[in-house]
């Protein structure tokens, strides 16, 4: 695994008088940017992409090479422990995800983090466990299609969140569209997903009332499911892939975007915005 | 005992019964069938003294044989919506014994070729799940039907807890030693008094309360 974006670049923690140049950004953004510059050309290579979820279906045509999988466990004291996943998925959903980061980023290395399985009563610590690990791990972009009410829960996922966007990792999350407190969407260091019900999976809204930040196809959407065959589905954790293949995207063709540089990309290039029409 | 748990317990005593609420939750799956135009729907209860989802209530193909079956609570689609408290909705799903419909066909040899599942959430607390199975194919599914489900799971999960509140209160009641035990049945008789014996109870009941005071 590529070393984490945190140690390729140390915090600066603040600019002395003459070393502007130590700030100097490798990237040049253009006066308009539009979406062929942000990925024209790019497969998501080089971008290693972590799916938190139900596990992944090896060898499923629409998913292809995995780079590995995990499962996170939890113990009788709440203890989490990281080991090599040999259940696959769970449920099916893990390898949908799966496969749209697939068909939208075919270059990207793709790695399963396992957090269901470990029951409802770990459920919790096995989200929390797997994000840090995944955290650590130095992952470019974290799709996760899921979330946690328990407010216990809510003040540690923030700082995980926090300290993904301070190393570079993009976690993308799906929102809730029932009336409830949720975690980690809500929070303003990750980009957070709704759905929107046109078809064209490259389609995406920035949201200028959030929570919310970004709307993505998510309705009768194809995806891969168990048994190496194939669904409609529907819902907000579909439309988070389509968002972390994009981003995959975008990341492969400018790999030292920060999440801040990255969600600006987003925004330019939505179709509601005039990079993205 | 909290005094929450005194007053579910009297309350239940007084007011509720098991039967009440597993009607409520059996008309709500025949509801949520009916509004759907689907061949079934099941409220699954979570069960956290065993960590398992038990089948609560179930309208349409295999209600008989799945009526109080327990599944593991993080495995099939059911377990994920639990865990990731996210409603999903799939169609068209391929033939397949170990697709996540697998605690239904498994026990009635109905294979659902779709389901919607939407967590119903009482409060930070998931209490279950409710889904429904095999809507007509030519449906197209929207945002809208997306957000009556969402809706339709917020009513359901308030039957629900009532049921799992009215079981704790029933727990305090047949605990026949418990000191909450007591008042609750002292309450449950005197809602059963009339006339003047009721007038004469309440009467005493207040000089307890003063001399207990004091």
């Amino acid at each position: 695994m590529a070393e984490p974006a945190s140690e390729r670049l140390l915090p600066a923690w603040s600019l002395p008088a003459g070393t502007a140049e130590s700030v100097a950004l490798p990237t040049q953004w253009p006066g308009r940017v539009t979406r062929d510059w942000a990925w024209g050309g790019s497969t998501g290579k080089g971008i290693r992409v972590c799916i938190l979820d139900s596990g992944i279906e090896r060898d499923h045509p629409l998913v292809g090479d995995l780079a590995g999988s995990v499962a996170v466990e939890v113990g009788p004291d709440d203890e989490v422990s990281v080991v090599d996943d040999t259940e696959g998925d769970l449920c099916g959903h893990g390898t949908a995800c799966a496969g749209i980061v697939r068909s939208l980023a075919p270059d990207c290395e793709l790695f399963s983090v396992r957090v269901l399985g470990a029951g409802f009563t770990g459920s919790g610590q096995a989200l929390l466990g797997g994000l840090r690990w995944a955290v650590e791990q130095g992952f470019q972009v974290i799709n996760m299609s899921l979330s946690t009410t328990k407010s216990q829960f809510a003040g540690l996922l923030h700082e995980v969140a926090d300290r993904a966007y301070f190393r570079r990792t993009v976690l993308v999350a799906s929102a809730h569209n029932m009336p409830v407190e949720s975690y980690p969407w809500r929070f303003s260091s990750v980009i957070s997903v709704g759905s929107h019900e046109e078809p064209e999976a490259d389609t995406f809204y920035y949201n200028p009332s959030p929570p919310v930040e970004f709307f993505a196809r998510g309705v009768d959407v194809e995806v891969a499911w168990l048994g190496r065959t194939q669904a409609r589905s529907t819902g907000n954790s579909f439309a988070t892939p389509h968002m972390s293949g994009i981003c995959a995207l975008i990341l492969g063709k400018h790999p030292d975007l920060t999440p801040f540089q990255l969600k600006s990309a987003l925004y330019l290039t939505a179709s509601n915005v005039e990079g993205g029409k | 005992m909290s005094d929450d748990g005194l007053r579910a317990a009297v309350a239940a005593g007084v007011l509720a019964s098991e039967e009440a609420h597993r009607a409520l939750l059996q008309a709500t799956v025949e509801v949520a069938r009916g509004i759907f135009a689907a061949k079934a729907s099941t409220i699954f209860l979570y069960d956290e003294t065993t960590d398992e989802l038990v089948f609560e209530a179930v309208s349409g193909e295999g209600a008989e044989e799945l009526l109080g079956h327990r599944i593991p609570s993080s495995t099939g689609i059911a377990g994920w919506t639990l865990v990731t408290r996210q409603p999903l909705v799939l169609e068209d799903v391929t033939q397949d014994p170990r697709w996540g419909g697998q605690e239904i066909s498994e026990r009635t040899g109905y294979v659902p070729k779709g389901l919607m599942s939407v967590p119903l959430l009482h409060g930070e607390e998931p209490v279950g799940v409710l889904q429904v199975l095999d809507r007509p194919r030519e449906a197209r599914f929207s945002l809208h039907e997306m957000d009556l489900l969402g809706l339709f799971g917020n009513q359901a999960a308030i039957a629900l807890d009532l049921l799992v509140k009215a079981r704790r209160a029933k727990a305090v009641l047949d605990d026949a030693g418990s000191d909450s035990a007591v008042l609750a049945r002292v309450a449950e008789n005197l809602e059963k008094l009339d006339g003047k014996r009721r007038v004469a109870g309440v009467e005493l009941l207040r000089s307890l309360e003063a001399l207990f005071k004091s």
